[in-house]
């Protein structure tokens, strides 16, 4: 057996490759499922349920894709440009623990709503930034490979939101437990429907994906970052400033992750604790490949992880199906992303 | 400071070192084989975290501890086996690769962990490895303590460092091991397939994370809880950079690292008004400095992350 490259990959294939990933996932984590001792169509089921059979269902699986959405586009715009920024995670948190220390200004309690919440975005965007502005700088300027740092960095910013939240950030009137002082009402977001998570937050998430979408595609910033990813020894021969061109994707994607932070603490939690994320962060890697790196299927993928994080929770308190099942596919399911992505370039010959 | 001198001149202390150590000589002795034969692996993080919960399943469903250790191990190239298969064979990312192994590795432990427990507050313990002293040379005051009453899979890491150097270096498998990681091109022309020469080398690395995983549940702890790793996996990365892809050096890395690691825990009680997380911090910042150090001076195996296609290029 041997691989040969295609000539040309269709379109068609490129479309249908994280269908087939997603379903080849499904097949083995059913096949798990079945190991656990139930029915894997009826496990499918009941998270279908979970996720679209009520009013509740599905704002709560909107409200999970918002932070995935950002994450997402987080890791996808890095990646575009090779920037391997596996920080999402520490990010995110960054974002979210600035937000609550800025709301504390006496400025911002008493301001508007649309300015409070323009200025913690803003914010949040910027703390998010620069936590991976560090690692860039390390890479540019020492040669230290990216991935470890920012992966080392997560357990740092988490570390560093635990000692805020337990000293100076920490609420007193959350009778002893380690949670943050609350943002300023007027920095919460408004809810989308009554009765409901659902927050103004995945409106700015679609809002950004577009305006990523556009960045990438149609400025020169955007092109200047997709040749340092295709070749970045051409693209500088070609004069794209390499070190200016990662640093701005570094303001990018950390910055969006920042925001994923933020806009989980302004529309959901409204304050900060340690387990503000259930690894929005990684998710947010995964995300990105099934997405194949296009910030409009990055909404796409997003929602699928969220069916399955969301619907998991309800199968899994029907049928005693470990609920870390969801985790399982969403996993599996960027292995198969890339064995599928292989395949639209390459032809199985015997 | 004379607190802090106390620290220093303790048994307890030194005694923890070696302890500490053992599944960071053992991770970055896996990274190592993986990257010298010119594939990273980032599979790490997930596959110390299966080897954690299969060591411990293993023992707590009735079987051996050498019976939880070989289970680690076992399940360790299994998941090099995947690794290799999508990166030697395929030629895919390996950083996207080894990141997927990890997200999948670490939610499988999880899930099997819960499908064995299905509720529990406070995780079920095993019976762990005792420590070990070596007759005669365990009474050698201080030095007897600190090296030679340690568990038996500390011993065994200590053993693989040498066994690891004199294959790489000693050995024609070695060499050839090495020259795939500089050159496979090279290694193919001398009738190596270095496809093969890969896959292997890479479940023996792999393997050697399982162990590093299991230590953790059946020497240092005695139990298995979701998210113990806590980044060690990673941390074993830097660790082969710091110490220039060789297993010497992994070794000193390793035992240099975990006194830092024995000391903050010991400094956190003496020290006041500094909060605890800020000595947290430390393991992990640490590395980053040792990544720093070390890049100017790093000498990369030439084809690190190169997929080989024959007759390609």
């Amino acid at each position: 057996m041997r691989f040969e490259r295609r000539e040309q990959s269709s379109v068609a294939l490129t479309v249908m490759a994280p269908v087939a990933a997603i379903l080849a996932a499904l097949v083995m984590a059913g096949v798990l499922i079945a190991i656990a001792g139930a029915n894997a169509f009826e496990a499918y089921g009941l998270i279908l349920r979970g996720a679209f059979g009520s009013r509740l269902g599905i704002t709560e699986t909107l409200t999970r894709a918002t932070p995935l959405i950002l994450t997402g586009l987080a890791a996808a715009v890095a990646f575009r440009a090779r920037l391997w920024n596996i920080g999402g995670e520490g990010q995110l948190y960054m974002g979210a623990l600035a937000i609550t220390a800025f709301g504390l200004l006496p400025g911002i309690a008493g301001a508007p709503a649309p300015v409070a919440i323009l200025a913690c975005l803003i914010v949040g965007a910027l703390a998010g930034a620069a936590l991976l502005l560090g690692p860039v700088f390390l890479k540019l300027r020492f040669g230290v490979d990216e991935v470890v740092t920012t992966l080392l960095l997560n357990f740092v910013a988490i570390l560093f939101v635990s000692m805020m939240i337990e000293g100076p950030l920490r609420d007193p009137l959350a009778f002893g437990w380690p949670q943050s002082v609350p943002v300023p009402d007027a920095a919460l977001l408004p809810q989308l429907v009554e009765r409901s998570r659902l927050h103004a937050g995945l409106l700015i998430a679609l809002l950004l994906a577009v305006a990523v979408w556009w960045v990438q595609s149609r400025t020169v910033f955007g092109m200047h970052s997709r040749a340092t990813g295709l070749n970045a020894r051409a693209a500088a021969f070609a004069g794209v400033p390499l070190g200016r061109t990662l640093a701005m994707v570094a303001c990018l994607s950390g910055g969006l992750a920042g925001l994923a932070g933020a806009i989980e603490v302004m529309g959901v939690k409204g304050y900060v604790t340690t387990d503000l994320s259930p690894s929005f962060g990684y998710s947010g890697i995964v995300i990105a490949m099934l997405a194949n790196l296009n910030p409009i299927g990055v909404i796409g993928a997003a929602l699928f992880s969220a069916v399955m994080f969301v619907g998991a929770d309800s199968m899994s308190r029907a049928l005693g199906i470990p609920s870390y099942i969801a985790d399982v596919t969403v996993a599996l399911s960027l292995l198969t992303m890339l064995v599928a992505l292989f395949l639209t370039q390459y032809r199985i010959r015997r | 400071m004379s607190a802090v001198l106390d620290i220093l001149a303790s048994v307890g202390m030194w005694e923890a070192v070696l302890r500490i150590a053992t599944p960071f000589i053992l991770g970055t002795l896996g990274v190592l084989l993986c990257e010298r034969v010119g594939v990273l692996n980032l599979g790490i993080e997930g596959i110390m975290t299966f080897g954690a919960m299969i060591g411990w399943l293993t023992v707590y469903s009735g079987g051996s501890l050498w019976a939880g250790l070989a289970a680690a191990a076992l399940c360790g190239a299994m998941f090099g086996l995947l690794h290799a298969s999508m990166t030697v064979n395929l030629g895919l990312s390996q950083h996207v690769t080894g990141l997927g192994i990890t997200l999948f590795a670490s939610s499988f432990s999880y899930y099997v962990f819960r499908l064995a427990v299905p509720t529990s507050t406070s995780p079920p313990t095993v019976e762990p490895f005792r420590p070990l002293a070596i007759p005669g040379l365990s009474d050698i005051p201080f030095l007897g303590p600190v090296l030679f009453n340690q568990t038996a899979p500390t011993y065994l890491a200590l053993a693989l460092v040498v066994v690891l150097a004199w294959v790489l270096y000693r050995t024609p498998l070695g060499l050839a091991i090495r020259m795939t990681g500089e050159n496979p091109h090279a290694v193919d022309a001398q009738g190596i397939d270095p496809i093969w020469l890969r896959i292997g080398t890479i479940m023996a690395g792999s393997a050697l994370m399982g162990l590093a995983g299991a230590f953790l549940t059946l020497a240092a702890f005695n139990s298995f809880f979701p998210t113990m790793v806590q980044g060690r996996g990673w941390i074993c990365i830097a660790l082969v950079v710091f110490a220039l892809w060789r297993p010497g050096r992994a070794l000193i890395g390793a035992i240099l690292f975990a006194f830092f690691d024995a000391f903050q825990l010991r400094l956190q009680t003496v020290v006041d008004g500094v909060p605890y997380q800020l000595f947290l911090m430390l393991p992990y910042l640490l590395s980053i400095l040792a990544l720093v150090v070390m890049a100017r001076k790093a000498r990369v195996p030439q084809a690190l992350m190169q997929p080989y296609r024959r007759g390609e290029r």
